[in-house]
């Protein structure tokens, strides 16, 4: 077991509203192992995306602590990258200039023509080879989606953030990415957190899934997710799979108050 | 292609003179009712000299006074798009002062700096003009998606840095478009000043004359030489949009 890269302690937060406070996160433990890939899942407008804001330092909770790598986040860091739902690429940049955008802001860790390489390399391995310098509003969702991959992960980040980043693809695009998540997985070694409301995503992606209450969200439930790798999308078929959905989908049902049942954490 | 570009507009042009010749011919009306496009070109033949002179003293002063404009507007959308605060604070002080006529202040402007006929020229096409500059700015900054700041801002860039490559590439759009309606009016600004307070100067000055001595068409040369300004400095505008925004404009 390595040791944990992501560590959130005990966190809580809330937003002044003007209406009074809005406690959105109540004591919320998360933590992944270096390399390891976790899914958040929950309902809506359960803080998820307050989450990782507070992961990448761009807010300080209120109590509590967000570890990264042996330090506590109290401001953004260059060893974070973040993709969200809007792939927000830059009209008026290449595909290639928007991929290197990260390399003009973060102390110099290679030579500008060492990043044009390693630009080309992501670009090539989620499959977006001799679009580099194409505009992005000659993509497709799901092409730029992959070039905001590239983006992310360009200045080779300790950690990538993704907020539902497959959340506005079509069904099938989408399992196009999640192959893609991991072929990136395979060759650059950063440890994600994934937002997502998509089960079957969490379980094809992620090592272990955190389901969240409901606001003010704690962890509910945990599940170290049982799939050998390399993944197959046949694999979330089989029938013990979808039983451990079944199970994810009760436990949101009971984050949304709709059901009762156990809920405390299976802590392993 | 850029034949095209060229030749549509031309013909246009000619189809529009000819329907206002035909038109004046049909209905018999003298040239103090409606001046012909066949009396314009010896009217401005006549006064070439002047036109060329107060032609060039209109440009120079609504260019100065577009520049002030630019220059302003686009600090003030800058502190408006920035600043909830100020936003509030300023909006209504800007609506009000764009709502009063600029006919009505330009008495006053002249009063106040009695004889500084550039000056006073220069800041009505000035203050005529900022407004949709400072608005388009304002707003382009104040809508940008809180992602586009979060991708740089989750990297430890500064404020700054994030106005330098976000903010204000993305703002270019809506500043051309703003700036397109402003150089028309920046030039009705200046016309405003040279007519309202005659001070010899400009094709305001020209037009002046020309309804001084009853020379109809001279007064309508004025107006075509004016519009003939107008599509100028309009394009130049085009054209720098093309060089620095083009990335906004969509194939087909």
């Amino acid at each position: 077991m390595s040791r944990h890269l992501i560590e959130i302690k005990s966190v809580t937060h809330s937003y002044v509203t003007q209406t009074g406070t809005l406690p959105v996160l109540q004591g919320l433990d998360i933590s992944v192992a270096e390399g390891g890939f976790a899914a958040v899942i929950g309902p809506s407008g359960c803080g998820k995306s307050t989450l990782t804001r507070l992961i990448a330092g761009l807010m300080k909770p209120n109590s509590g602590e967000v570890w990264l790598h042996g330090e506590i986040v109290t401001s953004p860091r260059s060893s974070v990258g973040m993709a969200f739902q809007n792939p927000v690429l830059l009209e008026w940049r290449s595909i290639l200039k928007n991929v290197l955008l990260p390399i003009e802001i973060v102390p110099k860790k290679m030579t500008r023509s060492e990043a044009e390489d390693r630009a080309r390399h992501l670009l090539s391995l989620v499959g977006l080879a001799g679009f580099e310098d194409k505009r992005p509003s000659e993509l497709s969702g799901g092409m730029r989606q992959r070039a905001s991959l590239c983006r992310a992960l360009i200045h080779q980040p300790e950690v990538l953030i993704l907020d539902e980043p497959f959340g506005a693809l079509d069904a099938f695009t989408r399992e196009d990415l999640w192959q893609i998540m991991h072929r990136l997985r395979e060759e650059e070694p950063f440890t994600g957190v994934l937002i997502t409301h998509d089960l079957r995503e969490s379980i094809f992606l992620a090592d272990e899934v955190f389901v969240l209450s409901g606001r003010p969200a704690h962890t509910q439930y945990r599940l170290k997710v049982p799939l050998s790798k390399p993944r197959q999308i046949e694999q979330l078929y089989r029938p013990d799979v979808i039983e451990i959905l079944a199970t994810l989908r009760h436990q949101i049902e009971i984050a949304q108050g709709r059901a009762t049942g156990r809920s405390e954490s299976m802590v392993t | 292609m850029i034949i095209q570009k060229i030749a549509i507009p031309c013909i246009a042009i000619i189809i529009f003179l000819s329907f206002w010749e035909t038109l004046v011919w049909v209905n018999g009306w003298p040239k103090y009712k409606m001046a012909a496009p066949s009396d314009l070109w010896p009217a401005f033949w006549e006064f070439r000299d002047l036109f060329f002179y107060m032609g060039w003293d209109t440009l120079w002063r609504t260019i100065v006074g577009l520049l002030l404009a630019v220059i302003f507007g686009v600090a003030l959308g800058m502190i408006m798009g920035f600043s909830r605060i100020m936003r509030d604070a300023l909006y209504p002080l800007l609506v009000g002062f764009n709502a009063i006529p600029k006919a009505t202040v330009v008495p006053i402007v002249a009063l106040m700096f009695v004889g500084a006929h550039d000056f006073n020229t220069v800041l009505i096409a000035f203050m005529i003009s900022f407004f949709p500059i400072a608005v388009s700015v304002s707003i382009g900054l104040s809508t940008l998606e809180p992602e586009y700041r979060d991708i740089l801002r989750s990297l430890g860039a500064s404020r700054m840095i994030i106005f330098w490559k976000i903010a204000l590439p993305k703002t270019l759009p809506e500043f051309f478009g703003a700036l397109k309606v402003s150089v028309t009016l920046a030039f009705i600004g200046t016309n405003l000043m040279e007519i309202v307070s005659p001070h010899g100067r400009g094709l305001g000055a020209l037009f002046d004359s020309g309804k001084t001595n009853s020379d109809y068409p001279l007064m309508f040369a004025v107006l075509i030489a004016l519009g003939f300004l107008g599509i100028f400095l309009y394009y130049i505008v085009v054209v720098s949009e093309k060089i620095f925004a083009g990335w906004a404009e969509r194939e087909s």
